[in-house]
């Protein structure tokens, strides 16, 4: 983890809901996809997470949607505007292992971190697959991101507007796949735990003090004990997980 | 030059900035950050006799200026702290550290004390009977004045280290229980734990929190926390360790003019890792502004004349 004052280089609406900023700083703290930033934002007291969803040696990406307050304080900041940010927060995506064809289960704002984790699976020779999943027609973005970085994409929307009608577990049929890596909301976790047949990483949201693991804000109970989402986590193996 | 030191029941600290307890936990996180030993000391996470998963999430909340938590004093339990955190301390901490106690009995307290009082780590005993988390304990021996001098006496007879009493905010009169604490044989009292709280969330029309309440820390506590720490300071003669809303070294000077002989930084650890480390070095720069040489000169300054 590091702190920093990150400029913001550019921060666009993506649709009608998700915006996507890039900031300038320092990155050497950024070690794995999945990882996050806590952002301080002028007139709140506490800073605002953010999962990462891309990284180079200069620069970094977020995706996020406009929920609240702070979100639409981050909407109106313009380029050339500074950011209090730590970087590098939290336990990402672990990439190592010997699966062949991971597949990418993402929902809404939890597309975010799974384009860096496509990224870092493709640079391992890996054959990922991305199933992206949004509420309607209108508030599907990045799917052509995905695309372009050369790897199959389903997309589904639950009211049908747009690729396949359902959740994202209504589009796995026929799909090949020897792992798994999800980020997006509890309800597709549930589905997804129910469907699925391989091994699997999850990344888990919690209302954060820190984001350090400092407060104990964020505990959540696993089968290796008492974990932190902010610092043992935000990803945690399907294996370690109690539902 | 001028001259941060202040003496603590006897023990000198290079400075009066104290990491509060739940803020900090066993200094493990901010050790990575930087070198923790800038610190005067630290106040380690409230530990009980038994392990403690705490409440069940969201167990934190945004207000203006501040932030509830209803953690619910998680922690490892003593044994493990003892037999895992304190020798691990050892490795990046080398000044006696404040092992802050909590307990749902009297028994409960003095038990924990007494196992924490063989570890040669440890320098004072800050016994938490203030905690707004947890039911059937903490924050009930804090509103009476019988009670919390009742746990006060218990820890006192298993520890010859000094012992101070940490005192909730939720009562109506905290010089009087300050005043029985010491009379019980407190060798300091800290003050204050967080305020009860809560917030609401507008979409759901639910408490954000879990728990429903919380304990509120930030900047907005600090005029009580002054308010508070300025009348137990006339009330007893043992040393007022200072804390609320503290987040600056202009912020350090004040609770110091108000009593307290040091303080104590909480919620600004959480939102700047480096508040403590940051406090300290403008520490002697904000001093020389106001024409301190000594630190120690001005603890209770404001009551002169």
């Amino acid at each position: 983890m590091n702190q920093g004052i990150y400029t913001v280089k550019s921060n666009r609406a993506l649709n009608g809901s998700y915006y996507e900023m890039r900031l300038q700083g320092d990155t050497s703290s950024v070690t794995a996809p999945g990882q996050f930033i806590n952002i301080k934002l002028d007139g709140f007291f506490l800073r605002r997470p953010i999962s990462l969803c891309d990284w180079d040696g200069q620069s970094l990406t977020i995706l996020y949607k406009v929920v609240g307050a702070g979100t639409e304080v981050m909407a109106e900041l313009r380029p050339g505007q500074t950011l209090d940010v730590l970087c590098g927060l939290g336990n990402g995506f672990q990439t190592g292992g010997s699966e062949r064809m991971p597949l990418l289960l993402g929902g809404g704002a939890g597309i975010a971190p799974l384009y860096g984790l496509a990224k870092a699976l493709l640079r391992q020779g890996k054959q990922p697959a991305a199933i992206l999943a949004f509420n309607t027609a209108a508030e599907i973005f990045y799917s052509r991101e995905f695309e372009a970085l050369g790897l199959p994409v389903r997309v589904a929307t639950a009211d049908g507007s747009a690729g396949i009608k359902g959740f994202v577990t209504d589009a796995l049929a026929g799909v090949d796949y020897d792992y798994f890596y999800t980020c997006g909301p509890m309800p597709m976790y549930r589905a997804i735990e129910r469907s699925v047949t391989t091994s699997g990483q999850y990344s888990f949201e919690e209302r954060m003090g820190c984001g350090f693991g400092a407060c104990m804000g964020c505990s959540c109970m696993t089968k290796n004990g008492s974990k932190r989402v902010c610092k043992d986590g935000p990803v945690f193996l399907r294996e370690e997980i109690i539902w | 030059m001028v001259d941060t030191r202040v003496v603590l029941n006897g023990v000198t600290l290079d400075n009066p900035v104290i990491p509060a307890s739940g803020t900090f936990g066993y200094g493990h996180e901010f050790a990575e950050l930087y070198d923790i030993n800038c610190l005067g000391t630290f106040s380690f996470k409230g530990t009980t006799l038994s392990p403690r998963f705490g409440n069940p999430t969201p167990r934190i909340a945004e207000c203006t200026g501040g932030m509830i938590n209803a953690v619910g004093l998680q922690n490892p339990g003593v044994a493990k702290v003892i037999s895992e955190e304190l020798p691990r301390l050892r490795t990046y901490f080398h000044k006696p550290v404040v092992a802050n106690v909590s307990g749902f009995s009297v028994g409960e307290y003095a038990e924990t004390c007494r196992l924490l009082d063989a570890c040669p780590e440890v320098g004072w005993l800050e016994v938490n009977v203030s905690c707004p988390n947890v039911h059937g304990g903490g924050m009930g021996f804090g509103t009476s004045p019988e009670m919390a001098a009742a746990v006060t006496r218990a820890v006192k007879a298993v520890t010859t280290k000094p012992v101070w009493l940490k005192l909730t905010p939720n009562v109506t009169d905290i010089v009087s229980i300050a005043k029985a604490c010491e009379d019980a044989g407190a060798d300091g009292i800290s003050l204050i734990n967080t305020l009860l709280g809560m917030r609401i969330d507008l979409k759901t029309r639910k408490p954000v929190i879990a728990n429903k309440m919380g304990g509120l820390s930030g900047s907005a506590v600090k005029p009580i926390a002054l308010r508070m720490v300025y009348q137990v300071y006339e009330a007893v003669k043992v040393p007022v360790i200072g804390m609320g809303g503290v987040s600056s070294a202009e912020d350090v000077l004040e609770m110091m003019l108000a009593g307290a002989t040091a303080v104590q930084v909480g919620a600004a650890n959480l939102v700047n890792p480096f508040a403590c480390r940051d406090i300290i070095k403008k520490l002697p720069c904000v001093m020389e502004k106001y024409g301190v040489e000594k630190l120690t000169d001005i603890i209770g300054g404001a009551h002169n004349g």
